[in-house]
């Protein structure tokens, strides 16, 4: 070590290196927006998951007498649907069950698509076709019908809806994670890592996980709004969840009828949806902002 | 910079792989080996072959410094890759130490006595582990313990002049190119290889950076008792380093020697024009006239015979037949695959036969 005369070697400071994730972290609480719609997402989670202790009215209890009330009656602070049940309970309660159809599917096509994706990229050749070429046939259709095709083929119901969802969002995930992984394979440390003599599972799970996660992770957030879409479409279809059970896309289908009597009260579903969907959006922009680190 | 760690000894690592043949068996002997690239014509065209690496034969004594030069595309960093095994060859086989690689070698013994830089500092570190991490991942493949592979680790950051309390969980990005390239010099020792292949290790980065960095390879070779494999383009950078040179061009072996004599006495015209290439740094030697003219042949359709004739100022008729093979020129182990260099090829410049027969005998 004599010959070494490198004295920025030792110029580093020491400071402790901060990770990738915790740099994201940072860079993504400076976004407002993002922040902003985190904030609006945290709301209606929390609220939908403590809804039976916020003391809300019963959202299954209707009464004839007070049907379609106005926003702002007394009591009744969003008015109340069809049946008279209490609409600010059933938008809370109605989060529940939204909630759980628009991001359950795209957590289990995450999962399904970063998999199939992941191992067609890595291994490519023969293997790839027949993944790639598979899940192209699926991509062919367009989403929406798909998702109709499938429920309609399983039977409403909400386990139904869940999983020709999942099935509806497994081939856009699995392109992005294979053209994603096409591109690390390439490059020097992969080839480093099979000069070690690294099998190729391990090396998907050191190497090439870690550098695809993220855009295949900004891209399923996104795909949550979709789904919150095409969830309620179900419903509003007959195909997803059935009455009276509340849910936000079944909410906007029977109030359809009051839309000439009380256009307000009959928009609120619909706006839950838009503020959730658009937040995921926001936040999914926010995200592939914070995760673009050049150095 | 040792002095605040343990001394070697005391650190587990990986055995380096047996020695079997001992000092008179050549590390790595390499037989006719050849990559042909298949390449797709349209629908109608016929598929053609891009010779990449061609029928390249060449042995590495134990200890020795092999620089390889050529221009670019001539097979450098392909004959690296298949060295490696990061792509099946076509054809040819590899001899380590005594021991034929797919036989009595397995892929996995052969990683380990054998290892890799690469180019690109940046690309070959995974840019979400910390430098330990990369370092430690090969041993932990190997079956070290995952808190005896960070030691180990450590341990080559001091070696190779970083300091491990500074740089050991830092990320690739936060480092500057030099510093990255020695972490690349000690994921690659974290194996105990005993052939450590430099493709283009020193090319990217700046000259000053680059001594430091060819300095600390002299001393980790004294240190290690590595045998090192240096592809560059750099003729200067290659004198300086390797023991014995081998010219390729377009695929092919043309000239394999001392260095010192390669340098003298050039038998190819292809190493001749390379090093007349070389810029002098005094301004009385400019180069006046282009020792070489015209682009590289395609390798998909490499010329018949000699593959440099049609550059060649010397090309006569005999040179576009028959390939010339490379040819002992004198006991020191220089060779050349030119007609002007065999004796009684029928070149107007080659010696005589006879005369270089008799001494050839002797």
């Amino acid at each position: 070590m004599t010959t070494m005369t490198d004295t920025a070697l030792q110029s580093a400071p020491a400071t402790p290196a901060r990770g990738y994730w915790a740099t994201v972290g940072r860079r993504l609480r400076r976004d407002k927006v993002a922040m902003g719609c985190a904030l609006i997402l945290l709301l209606i989670f929390v609220s939908a998951l403590v809804a039976p202790w916020l003391g809300l009215a019963d959202p299954y209890q209707g009464s004839m007498i007070r049907r379609l009330k106005p926003i702002g009656t007394p009591n009744y602070l969003l008015g109340t649907d069809e049946l008279g049940r209490d609409m600010l309970a059933r938008l809370v309660y109605g989060g529940r069950l939204s909630l759980l159809i628009g991001i359950l599917p795209v957590i289990l096509a995450f999962g399904i698509g970063t998999s199939l994706g992941l191992v067609a990229g890595y291994v490519g050749g023969k293997l790839n076709t027949a993944i790639m070429r598979t899940v192209d046939v699926f991509y062919a259709f367009p989403s929406v019908l798909l998702a109709i095709a499938i429920s309609g083929a399983l039977g409403a119901g909400i386990t139904n809806s869940i999983v020709s969802l999942t099935v509806v969002f497994v081939p856009q995930i699995t392109r992005v994670a294979e053209s994603v992984t096409t591109g690390v394979r390439n490059m020097d440390f992969v080839e480093a890592a099979r000069a070690s003599g690294a099998d190729a599972f391990t090396i998907m799970r050191v190497h090439m996980l870690g550098n695809v996660l993220g855009p295949i992770f900004v891209y399923a957030t996104g795909l949550i709004s979709v789904s919150m879409i095409l969830a309620a479409g179900l419903s509003f279809l007959g195909l997803g969840t059935k009455p009276p059970e509340p849910e936000w896309g079944l909410m906007l289908n029977t109030l359809r009828t009051a839309i000439y009597v009380n256009p307000w009260v009959a928009a609120l579903p619909g706006a839950m949806i838009f503020a959730v969907s658009i937040c995921f959006n926001l936040l999914s922009d926010g995200m592939r902002s914070a995760m673009d680190i050049r150095n | 910079m040792t002095d605040i760690l343990d001394p070697l000894d005391a650190i587990e690592k990986l055995e380096p792989i047996e020695d079997i043949g001992g000092v008179a068996q050549p590390l790595l002997k390499v037989n006719g080996l050849t990559k042909h690239f298949p390449v797709r014509g349209g629908p109608f065209a016929p598929s053609k072959t891009v010779r990449a690496v061609d029928d390249v034969s060449f042995a590495i004594a134990k200890g020795e410094t092999l620089g390889i030069v050529g221009e670019s595309g001539c097979g450098k960093s392909t004959t690296a890759r298949l060295l490696m095994h990061l792509m099946p060859s076509s054809s040819g086989e590899i001899i380590f130490d005594a021991r034929q690689v797919g036989r009595q070698l397995s892929l996995r013994e052969l990683r380990r006595g054998m290892q890799m830089v690469f180019q690109d500092s940046y690309a070959s570190l995974n840019p979400r582990l910390t430098i330990e991490e990369s370092i430690a991942f090969g041993p932990k493949v190997h079956g070290m313990a995952d808190a005896a592979s960070r030691v180990l680790a450590r341990e080559l950051l001091g070696k190779v002049g970083l300091r491990p309390e500074n740089f050991a969980n830092r990320y690739p990005h936060e480092i500057s190119g030099g510093q990255r390239q020695r972490v690349n010099i000690a994921r690659a020792l974290a194996l105990s290889p005993r052939l450590v292949i430099l493709d283009e290790a020193v090319s990217a980065l700046d000259k000053s950076v680059e001594a430091q960095v060819l300095n600390l390879l002299v001393d980790l070779k004294r240190e290690f008792g590595l045998t090192y494999l240096f592809i560059s383009h750099d003729l200067n950078v290659v004198r300086y380093i390797s023991d014995r040179v081998l010219v390729m061009y377009l695929g092919e072996v043309v000239e394999v020697g001392p260095v010192d004599e390669v340098w003298d006495a050039p038998a190819h015209p292809y190493t001749r024009a390379l090093l007349a290439a070389m810029p002098s740094s005094d301004p009385d030697h400019r180069t006046q006239v282009p020792p070489i003219t015209g682009d590289p042949p395609n390798p998909i359709d490499p010329p018949k015979g000699c593959r440099f004739h049609p550059r060649c100022p010397f090309a006569e008729p005999l040179c576009s037949g028959a390939t010339p093979k490379l040819t002992e020129l004198n006991p020191t182990g220089h060779q050349a695959a030119c007609t002007m260099a065999i004796p009684g090829s029928g070149h107007s410049r080659a010696p005589a036969k006879e005369v270089q027969n008799d001494v050839d005998e002797t």
